[in-house]
């Protein structure tokens, strides 16, 4: 379905941050992008909905190449991205977002199918303005609802559990699993949550902008260290031993 | 001047400044080119012309259930200069929608103008809601002005809300607002103004809150586009136990310019007043976010500044 060949990306001063990478992205699978902060996950995500242009490398979407396609073509194409931190917009409303996510004029059902996924009732929220009214978990499951309206091929979330409280994060949990079943299409979720990982058909580890393992979740949670303690200096095993 | 005299370009206007489907439901005053085009009064809504200004006097009185009335003129041609003095006399415990707005039509290269002189005389206890749309359209150079004088007077606890809004194509405004506040009284003023190419544009408030609980709460949302210029001056000054609020957010596209200016006066110990304003370009983050739901750029800058314009009903 999706597929990186040799994805380069340097940053605007030159340094190179995505270093190579070579990905396939399955239909009807969830794939779990993790790694340490500033490996380079919320980069590859940004590449794959056209935010950023490779230097070197191609994407394809279905086999076609979509390296040079604008955001607005990528999306329409069948590419959804929730950002990590929600847009704010002052005079659009929840619903008015919605539909311009869902391209059509969404009913309030409809409406309130997509919102009550991420936890939301849409009596209460629809007419919300998408400003500072809303709190960041609010925004946050907002910003994860316009990709859920897109009914996209291909659905990126880029760390939804950031924000969301524990009660709305189980709920999304099970949106993800649900999403797994019903769609034919891929869902790739950056994310450090073991519970997110635990659900994953699929774990890719980046770090320092190179896939550093892929595999099932049994293949790869070893490898992650997950309740490894601090980052390994010297200064930490003081601490553990102290 | 019959109702069938209204032209083809007032009609057209009509349309876009007031919802206009043929007729009005209720009481109305429709002016076209510096004269009356059709009236009518209703049993709580009394329109009488004046007799020694161009203009009217609305006469409203409290009704079984909420009027309307429709005040609304146009400029169809170039040459003209408008000026009207209207006049709202708000009885006691009336409630009332009030639909103004103007349209100017230029049709060469020399200037149209309408300029309405709006007084509202506001009773205890009564409550206005105002809605005017502003809107300039033709051929030619033309420049198309409108120039709304509006003063206010509330009276014990009165409220009036007004919604104001310039559309497109007005070359040149000057819009000057003063109001006048009595106890318990509460003004609300949404403002949103659109200019683009050399369009220049300037509001002007001045509130005076004397009454005990009085309360004012000016919005202004404005885009300028092009090469346009906006200037928002506000001034509250409360001299006595009294909120205020003033707020101008303005969005720049282009080499739009805006001068805001909200001024604050405090006059008594209680009374509290704030200001605020944020002068800048549209977020780039709000434009990718709507084109990763499909927008071009073009679409969402568009779509960004209809809402910010408009607001969330």
């Amino acid at each position: 379905m999706l597929t990186l060949q040799n994805i380069h990306w340097d940053l605007p001063d030159g340094g190179e941050l995505i270093k190579g990478v070579d990905l396939e992205i399955l239909p009807g699978k969830l794939t779990v992008i993790t790694g340490p902060n500033g490996g380079g996950k919320t980069s590859l995500a940004k590449l794959i909905a056209g935010l950023y242009t490779p230097t070197e490398g191609k994407i394809f979407l279905n086999g076609e190449d979509i390296t040079d396609k604008s955001i607005t073509e990528r999306a329409k194409a069948g590419i959804a991205y929730a950002f990590q931190q929600p847009v704010r917009f002052k005079g659009l409303s929840v619903k008015q977002l919605l539909q311009i996510a869902s391209g059509t004029e969404m009913k309030e059902f409809e409406m309130c199918h997509v919102l009550e996924k991420v936890g939301l009732c849409a009596a209460e929220y629809m007419h919300r303005p998408l400003d500072t009214h809303l709190s960041g978990g609010e925004s946050k499951r907002i910003e994860i609802a316009t990709v859920l309206a897109r009914n996209a091929q291909v659905m990126i979330f880029d760390e939804p559990e950031a924000g969301i409280d524990l009660w709305s994060f189980s709920s999304l949990i099970d949106t993800f699993e649900k999403l797994k079943t019903e769609k034919s299409g891929a869902l790739l979720i950056i994310s450090h949550q073991e519970r997110i990982l635990n659900i994953a058909d699929e774990i890719v580890l980046i770090a320092d902008g190179q896939i550093r393992a892929q595999g099932s979740r049994d293949d790869v949670m070893p490898q992650l260290n997950i309740n490894g303690r601090g980052c390994g200096c010297p200064l930490g095993r003081e601490v553990v031993n102290g | 001047m019959a109702k069938n005299d209204i032209n083809e370009t007032s009609l057209d206007m009509l349309k876009e400044i007031t919802d206009w489907e043929g007729l009005f439901d209720g009481a109305y005053s429709i002016r076209q080119d510096g004269t009356c085009a059709d009236m009518r009064s209703t049993e709580t809504i009394r329109i009488v012309p004046k007799t020694d200004n161009p203009g009217i006097d609305i006469y409203i009185s409290a009704g079984k259930k909420k009027d309307t009335v429709y005040i609304p003129a146009c400029v169809t041609k170039s040459g003209v200069d408008d000026v009207v003095y209207n006049d709202f006399h708000v009885q006691k415990d009336a409630d009332v929608i009030i639909v103004a707005g103007c349209g100017v039509h230029t049709t060469d290269d020399e200037g149209a103008r309408h300029n309405g002189i709006h007084r509202f005389f506001l009773e205890p206890g009564s409550h206005v809601l105002y809605k005017e749309k502003h809107i300039g359209k033709g051929v030619g150079n033309g420049i198309r002005t409108i120039d709304p004088v509006t003063d206010i007077v509330l009276g014990e606890n009165a409220v009036l809300e007004m919604d104001t809004q310039q559309l497109s194509g007005v070359d040149k405004t000057i819009r000057k607002t003063k109001a006048k506040l009595d106890r318990g009284a509460k003004l609300v003023i949404h403002e949103s103004i659109l200019t683009d190419a050399d369009n220049v544009a300037e509001t002007d408030f001045e509130v005076v809150m004397e009454g005990e609980d009085s309360a004012v709460d000016l919005i202004s949302r404005s885009v300028a586009k092009g090469e346009s210029r906006q200037a928002y001056h506000s001034h509250i000054i409360g001299n006595c136990r009294c909120t205020g609020h003033s707020e101008c957010d303005a969005i720049l596209v282009g080499n739009g310019k805006v001068d805001a200016s909200p001024a604050l006066y405090a006059g008594d110990l209680d009374a509290a007043l704030i200001h605020e304003a944020a002068i800048g370009k549209i977020a780039g983050e709000q434009i990718i976010k709507l084109q990763t739901l499909g927008l071009t750029e073009e679409e969402a800058e568009e779509k960004i500044i209809e809402g910010f314009l408009t607001g969330v009903e």
